[in-house]
């Protein structure tokens, strides 16, 4: 018996140092964005700030764009999700349902762009953005970030579509029923819960994408909240107060967003390498 | 064309097929492939890319001067040292984590929620509240060893090759964990409980039962987390750049071939020299990509 209790003490520390190990860094920079400065710039300071202010959310925004580059970020992560989900699923219900020569091919074709290092193709993409006049332009990061999701977008796609009983399409097809009016009307609904999965991931890879934004937009105006952050700067001193206060602005809805969709999230994270 | 005639429900296939799939080929075409092709074209020539009017045709010599160049076979080693030390690191403690959160207990959620978020942050955000943490005059790290008498003076971490490194090595650990923890539990969870019972039986004891049961079954996740974290790892830009700029001996293949392209290479004629750079990180890659597609056994039709 003491035993069992023993290890199950143990088992218990063990959670909590995980626990601590994974949310401290987010609760000192909760703590950190509301110290008042002299608490902040001082090398003893209390693990509960003593006074709070929220004066460095509010010069976030003041002194900042930082509005103007969530709304980037924004724009730019939901059209390309959306577009992406559309133009991803045409292609894994095709891979996954229709029958056609060259198949694996395409597939390959399509993974092995995954496999990109993105720096490898940096400064030819700036070139062509350039010369079509899309650098400093939404158009300019939506269109390659479309480029660098869509291979896990059709993938975990068409292994969604591969479990889907086929029983309702071929009973649409025998009703008479188009193939691309069975895939909007009958596949698009159904599998739903699956776009859902996938349109999150690549949000949140839209979203913290930081190589490319930081090389194709370079008006402050224009950057995304990743690039904005990496840029924050003072005169005298590093606004720690303020990169700590941006940051838990972003981290708020990813948590939010963490905390309803888990499962999802997860069953996406993992959809293209338990099955495969 | 064979199965057409037997199977009328397939007949026209191929022609909505192509239409299905035509956008995905043309957008990575157009964002992929043409950009490869583009860089290994700029790697054949000497320019600046402010003026690509003054190209210098040089064939493959661009290719010659990256080996001699010592700061890209630094930062190659140094690339290296990073994806070995991080993955390595990563793989231990998510497989720790992982078979933690396999048992049932109270708080199994939460931990699991709490394991997803530094993963789901931008790298940026992760790499500035750990910097803040490191910060030698005001950061809890030097803080709390100070307090604990571990060190007598503050460290400053992020200014030396010593510790520069290994705090990055940390950021990344901290941020990327999670990906591991969560692939291989999700692997765990695939393990039937009768083996471990049949197993029990027999009188296998823990140690046994892992390296006989839980080991031989997650081996195909587990080798693939691992390939997909070697190759991020490898190209990894977002938080050595935050964190140091490469200073301290930190920089990576990828932080030295955009400051070539874009800063070095914006109006001296280094342009195409980091084309060559960048056509060498794809090759580095892609040897590793060769495995990867190996252990992924692609299951079509």
């Amino acid at each position: 018996m003491r035993y069992k209790r023993t290890k199950k003490v143990l088992f218990y520390i063990g959670v909590a140092v995980v626990l601590t190990y994974f949310l401290f860094p987010f609760y000192w920079a909760v703590v950190s964005s509301i110290r008042i400065p002299s608490e902040l710039f001082s090398p003893h300071q209390s693990l509960i700030p003593l006074k709070i202010q929220f004066e460095s959310y509010v010069q976030v925004f003041t002194q900042r764009p930082f509005a103007q580059n969530i709304l980037n970020s924004t724009i730019v992560a939901g059209a390309a999700t959306l577009l992406c989900l559309v133009i991803g699923s045409l292609a894994g219900y095709a891979i996954a349902r229709l029958k056609f020569a060259g198949k694996l091919l395409v597939m390959l074709f399509i993974l092995s762009v995954s496999m990109f290092p993105q720096v490898s193709i940096l400064g030819a993409l700036f070139q062509i953005l350039r010369s079509a006049k899309l650098i400093n332009t939404y158009p300019g990061l939506i269109i390659p970030y479309i480029a660098l999701t869509i291979p896990l977008t059709v993938w975990t796609l068409q292994n969604f579509f591969r479990d889907m009983p086929k029983e309702l399409e071929e009973a649409a097809y025998m009703d008479g029923s188009g193939k691309f009016s069975t895939f909007l009307r009958i596949v698009l609904p159904l599998s739903a819960p699956g776009l859902v999965a996938t349109g999150l991931l690549t949000f949140i890879f839209s979203w913290n994408e930081f190589l490319f934004a930081l090389s194709f937009e370079q008006l402050p105006n224009m950057y995304t909240v990743p690039v904005a952050i990496a840029m924050f700067t003072g005169y005298y001193v590093v606004p720690w107060g303020q990169i700590m206060a941006a940051s838990v602005i972003v981290t708020a809805p990813l948590v939010i967003l963490v905390l309803i969709f888990q499962n999802k999230i997860i069953a996406g994270m993992t959809a293209g390498s338990v099955k495969g | 064309m064979r199965f057409n005639r037997m199977d009328p429900l397939h007949r026209t296939d191929p022609i909505y097929a192509t239409a299905f799939i035509i956008p995905t080929l043309a957008v990575i075409g157009f964002i992929a492939f043409w950009p490869l092709g583009q860089t290994f074209y700029n790697s054949l020539f000497k320019f600046a890319l402010m003026y690509p009017q003054s190209k210098v045709f040089v064939g493959l010599s661009n290719y010659g001067k990256l080996f001699q160049d010592s700061r890209f076979l630094n930062d190659l080693w140094n690339t290296v040292r990073f994806t070995v030390w991080s993955v390595g690191i990563e793989t231990v403690f998510g497989l720790l984590v992982a078979l933690m959160l396999n048992k049932k207990f109270k708080l199994r959620g939460l931990v699991r929620a709490a394991v997803l978020i530094p993963w789901a942050i931008p790298t940026v955000v992760s790499s500035q509240m750990w910097r803040w943490m490191y910060n030698d005059n005001y950061g809890i790290v030097n803080n709390l060893l100070l307090s604990l008498h571990i060190i007598k003076t503050p460290i400053v971490w992020l200014g030396f090759p010593s510790t520069a490194m290994p705090a990055i090595i940390s950021v990344d650990i901290w941020k990327t964990t999670p990906f591991m923890i969560l692939l291989i539990l999700a692997g765990l969870q695939m393990i039937p409980e009768e083996l471990y019972e049949a197993a029990r039986i027999d009188g296998a004891n823990v140690w046994q039962r892992f390296w006989s049961i839980t080991f031989p079954m997650i081996r195909p996740t587990l080798g693939i987390a691992l390939i997909f974290r070697t190759l991020d790892a490898m190209r990894v830009f977002d938080v050595v750049y935050v964190m140091t700029k490469g200073a301290a001996n930190t920089e990576t293949l990828s932080v030295y071939n955009q400051w070539t392209l874009f800063t070095r290479g914006f109006i001296a004629p280094y342009f195409g020299y980091g084309s060559a750079m960048s056509v060498m990180i794809f090759i580095f890659i892609s040897v590793f990509a060769f495995f990867y597609v190996k252990m992924m056994k692609i299951k079509l039709d």
